[in-house]
Formats: C-alpha cells, structure tokens, sequence
C-alpha cells in the first residue's frame, strides 16, 4: 500500500513532467534535451522563494507554485524567440542548441546556487490545497482533509497533478487556444496559411511545457531536495514515458507515466537502483528500434 | 594530379609541423598538445559518421570507453602487456560499435540520436554498476610499470607526444584516404541524399554500418590511447558529456572537413583552458559554444574556410 502510494506520487510528478516533453514534441517536433533543466530551475527557484517568503512555509510554497512555473515558462519563451526560431525547429539542430541550453542552466545554477541539495519546507497540513484553486478551472477538484498528516502532502500532489492534467487535457480539447496548438500539429504550413500565428503557438508551447516541468519540480521538491544536478532523472524517465506512451500523444504519455512510476517503486524493490536504469536505458532504445511509434502511439519519428 | 599533391602536401607538413613542435613548446603546452592530439582523433573518428555520413550520434563515448575500459581492464585484470590490451581496447570498440550500429541504423533521424544516446547511457551505468572492477566514477589508475610498449615508456612526456602523434597521424590519413576512395564518396553522397543513392542501387544501409564500425573503432582507438598515454581509466569518459565533446569539437571546427576535428579540439580545449581560470563551471562554455554555432556558424572553421578561399579542401 505504501509502496503504491510511493509509485503514485512519482507518477503524479512524472506524468506532469512528461506531458511537457511531450507537449513540447507533438506540436513543435523539437526534442528537449534541456526539459529536466527546466524541472531543476522549478525546484531552485521554489527553494529560493521559500528562503525570501518569511511567515507560514505555507505563503512562500503557495507563491512559488505561481511564480516558478511562469518564470520557468517565460525563459523559455525567450530561449525559443532568441534560439530555437532561428534555427527555423530544424529537429537535429534544435537538439544540439538544447543540449548547450542544459549545460548553460546547468552550469549557471551551479555557479549561483551551489552544489549544495537543499531542502525545502513541505505544507503538511492539507489546508494547503489552497494554491491549487488557480487551476481548478473545471471546477472538479475536491479535496478533503486527510486523517495520515504524514501522506496528506503527497495526497495533495496526486490531487493536484490529477487537476493539472485534466486542465491540459481540457486547454487541449475544448478551447480555441488548445484547437490552434492542434491544428498546428496536424499541419504547420496549413495552419500558418489559415492566418495563425504558428510561432507565437510554438513559443507559446514551449513556455507551457517548460511551466508543467517547473510545477511538477515544485510540487516534488519538498519530497526530494533541490539540487543543480537533479534534472537528469527527471529527463531520462520522461523520455521513457513519452517514447513508451508514444511520441506526441498525451493520453499514451499519462498512462506510460503511470505504469512506470507505479513499477519504478517495484522494480527498485527487486533490483539495485543503477540495474534499474541500465533496464530503462535500453528498454527505450529498443522500443525506439522496433517500435518507434510507442506501445500506444500511431505515428512514427 | 597537382590537386591531390596539394591536399597530402597541406596535411602531411600538418603532421611535420606537429612533429617539429615537440622540440619547441615548453612543458606545459606540450602536454597540452599531446592530449589534444588524442582528443582529436576521437573527433576524427567521429567526423567520419557526423560529418561525411550525417548521421548525428550521441553516444560515441560508448566507444571511447569501449576502448578505454577493454585496454585498461585487460591491463589491470587480465595481466596483459599494451600491446594486446591496446588490440583488445581498439576491437572491444569495433564490436560494440557492430552491435549498435546494427541496432541503431534501423531508426534514422531524431531517433538515431536518442537510440545512441540511450544506448551509451546504458553503457555508462554498466561501468558504475561494476564498480568492483571499474571503480566506478573514481575510476583506477594505470601505473607507470604497466605502460612501457615495446621497451618505451609511454608515461614520460616526449614518448607520449610521440605515440599521440603517431596515432593522430595515423587516423588523420587513415580519414583524408577514406573519403577519397568510392567507399567515402559513397558515404558524402548517402549525407546529401539517402533516397537517391540507394535508388542509384547502392547498399546505403551497408555503407552506413561501416561507417558506424570505422568510427567507432577509431574513436576505440582514441580511448585505448588515452587511458594508456595518461594513466588513467575513469567513468566520466563514457558519461554524456563525453559523447557531446566530439560533436563539439567537429562542428566548431567544422563538420564534414577533414582538418576540422584537429581545429576544433585545439581551439575549445584552449577556451576551456584559459577560461579555467576564471570559473570552474566549465561546461557553461561548451553550453555557450553549442548554442552560438549552431545558430551562427554551422559549417565550423574549416567549413567556412572552405566556402570563401579554399574550395579544394577536402
């Protein structure tokens, strides 16, 4: 049961992750390679909002739930305007600029931050579902208080990334915003022919995957701690989930998300963690080998 | 005939040149030299599937280390003496260079990219989690005793620049004669246009695997040369920043040139260098470098040099 509860909180946090890898790939085809870069800064930018916010740990944990992901989402934005427009979303090319993207928030956090991983207050009390009513859009969300006051927090993260999902799927599915991404998806030069601003929707792509990588950064960083290293975990389980899930297609992203994150606690159990990733490693390369449409996905690279 | 007499004449008096430094660079540049020497023949194994082939590998450091780790491991555990743990280094990165190559060329594209890459990330936890014979990211030292080939000390510095030497000289030609035969005409033309030349009835998916062998066995090469040459076998050589080196050093020197991967590796193995002194985060500047030449100079040094003087540079 606890290992179950363990897996659904990685798989909360990873299906949020891997919707903006995902995101990212099916609307513009450009691979991320900086997407954990993005998740990292979430988690640093929540630590140092939370050090700056005095009163309630609460407070400073609500506003960074707002600011780290809009901030995350606006660097991107610019890293897309100023790099990736001009490479013109060439796929190989935009991969190398994102690799030198890794490195230059990679490096730059450490320079800034540190080495060290630090710790950041969790809301243990479930009245702190509050934040989360900036999202409720659907108007869904129910929460109730929880009596384990040690799960109520990773409750409130299943919760939340439950409610975040559903609002994607919904921006998706039912607003013109989520018709335009859509329809420049389908057809990039159609679309662009139509009279939509394709790049503003790319940039625009861009910025919200690298939000839902910085918000699922927060939500786990009073679990894990945040550290200048930490994206590259992030990154690789992402990449499993949205090459297993199928590339570009969200609902194969979640439920890939789910099923490794709920077998990532079970697998640990049997092997040591490093046999594990080796596993991992090469189940995505061989998926990509002789299955490079994805175990539920339709359409190849 | 006095096009060919130009282009050996301008890499052989490279060659010269670099033989004739030895004597005149004062200690410290001359390891430096002897060090980038070898890390540019990784990058000369490296141009030959990215630049000639355009196929963009992310994981040539699976080959480094191949080489790297079935030298040293030969050596340390194996008892051998350099001269067979260097063949078996150089032919662990010919087999696993076979293996992937098979695997991997049956993707193309993006997916040719994030195969290798996973594929050499899965190598690199497989160092770590052999950590008892590896050492994991401590990695183990080669002891001085160990590196003698032939009656030579490879550990003291004069013999070291010459080995290093003889081995990029040795991939230099090795690459110059390559894409000058059919085979690596085959290979340029298989980067401007799969679809054509496999309707001409050529085998691309067999040119495309010898490539794939041919360099990841130099890149083999390089490893084993390395960890013997400087004594040391360490996991962060088949980590991801190691695959992302020689495509580094191939694109600011050039892709597709054949001097490019030398100019590379001297120019960014400098800029780290001297910019050590400033910050230790140097990754920022490959972060830096990276991103600037993939917006503004694609075609590297070489490249842009051959596009407005030298139009014969190969």
């Amino acid at each position: 049961m606890l290992a179950t509860l363990e897996g659904s909180v990685t798989a909360a946090v990873l299906a949020l992750t891997a919707v903006g890898l995902s995101l990212v790939f099916g609307v513009m085809r450009v691979v991320n390679i900086a997407h954990g870069e993005f998740f990292m800064l979430g988690a640093v930018i929540a630590y140092v909002l939370t050090r700056a916010i005095s009163g309630h740990p609460a407070v400073g944990f609500a506003v960074a739930l707002v600011v780290a992901p809009v901030l995350v989402g606006v660097l991107a934005v610019v890293a897309d305007m100023t790099i990736l427009k001009r490479l013109d979303y060439d796929p190989e090319r935009t991969i190398v600029a994102t690799i030198g993207l890794l490195y230059i928030i990679q490096q730059l956090t450490l320079m800034s931050y540190g080495p060290d991983a630090r710790p950041v207050e969790a809301p243990f009390n479930t009245r702190l579902a509050l934040p989360w009513f900036e999202w409720g859009e659907n108007g869904l969300a129910m929460y109730w208080p929880w009596g384990l006051s040690t799960t109520s927090y990773k409750l409130a993260v299943i919760g939340a990334a439950v409610v975040l999902l559903c609002g994607i799927w919904a921006m998706m599915a039912r607003t013109r915003i989520g018709l335009v991404m859509r329809a420049t998806q389908a057809d990039r030069d159609m679309a662009q022919a139509f009279g939509i601003p394709v790049e503003k929707v790319y940039a625009m792509v861009f910025g919200i995957g690298a939000g839902l990588a910085a918000m699922a950064a927060v939500l786990i960083v009073p679990i894990q701690q945040a550290h200048y290293l930490m994206g590259a975990d992030p990154l690789l389980l992402s990449f499993i989930v949205v090459i297993i899930g199928g590339l570009g297609s969200l609902p194969g992203t979640v439920v890939a998300a789910i099923l490794i994150g709920l077998s990532d606690g079970i697998i640990s159990v049997f092997f040591s963690p490093t046999l594990a990733k080796i596993l991992a490693t090469l189940l995505v390369g061989l998926v990509l080998v002789f299955r490079p449409q994805g175990l539920f996905g339709t359409r190849g690279v | 005939m006095s096009g060919a007499g130009r282009i050996w004449g301008l890499h052989l008096g490279l060659i010269a040149v670099l033989f004739a430094l030895q004597f005149l660079l004062p200690a410290y540049h001359h390891g430096n030299l002897a060090r980038i020497m070898v890390l540019a023949s990784y990058a000369v194994g490296y141009n030959i599937l990215f630049g000639y082939t355009g196929l963009l590998s992310l994981g040539h450091a699976l080959f480094f280390a191949a080489g790297m780790y079935g030298m040293g491991l030969g050596i340390q555990h194996g008892g051998l003496s350099p001269a067979p743990a260097l063949v078996l280094g150089i032919g662990a990165g010919a087999v696993v260079s076979l293996a992937l190559g098979l695997l991997a060329l049956r993707t193309s594209g993006v997916a040719f990219m994030i195969v290798t890459l996973m594929f050499a990330q899965a190598g690199y936890l497989t160092i770590l989690y052999f950590g008892e014979y590896t050492r994991g990211d401590e990695g183990f030292v080669i002891q001085s005793a160990q590196r003698v080939l032939w009656g030579i000390d490879l550990s003291e510095p004069s013999n070291r620049y010459f080995a290093a030497l003889v081995l990029f000289a040795a991939c230099l030609l090795l690459s110059l004669w390559l894409i000058r035969r059919p085979f690596g005409r085959t290979l340029i033309a298989i980067r401007e246009n799969e679809e054509r030349v496999r309707m001409l009835g050529y085998d691309t998916q067999a040119h495309k695997l010898g490539a794939m062998v041919i360099s990841g066995t130099i890149s083999a090469a390089a490893g084993a040369f390395y960890g013997l040459l400087f004594g040391y076998a360490g996991a962060s050589f088949g980590a991801v920043p190691h695959s992302i080196l020689p495509l580094l050093y191939v694109l600011l020197g050039g892709a597709g040139t054949i001097l490019g991967p030398f100019m590379g590796a001297l120019f960014m193995f400098y800029l780290i260098d001297l910019s050590s002194g400033v910050t230790t985060a140097h990754m920022l500047i490959a972060g830096v470098a990276l991103v600037l030449l993939t917006l503004f100079a694609p075609q590297g040094i070489m490249g842009e040099l051959r596009r407005r003087a030298f139009g014969w540079l190969p």
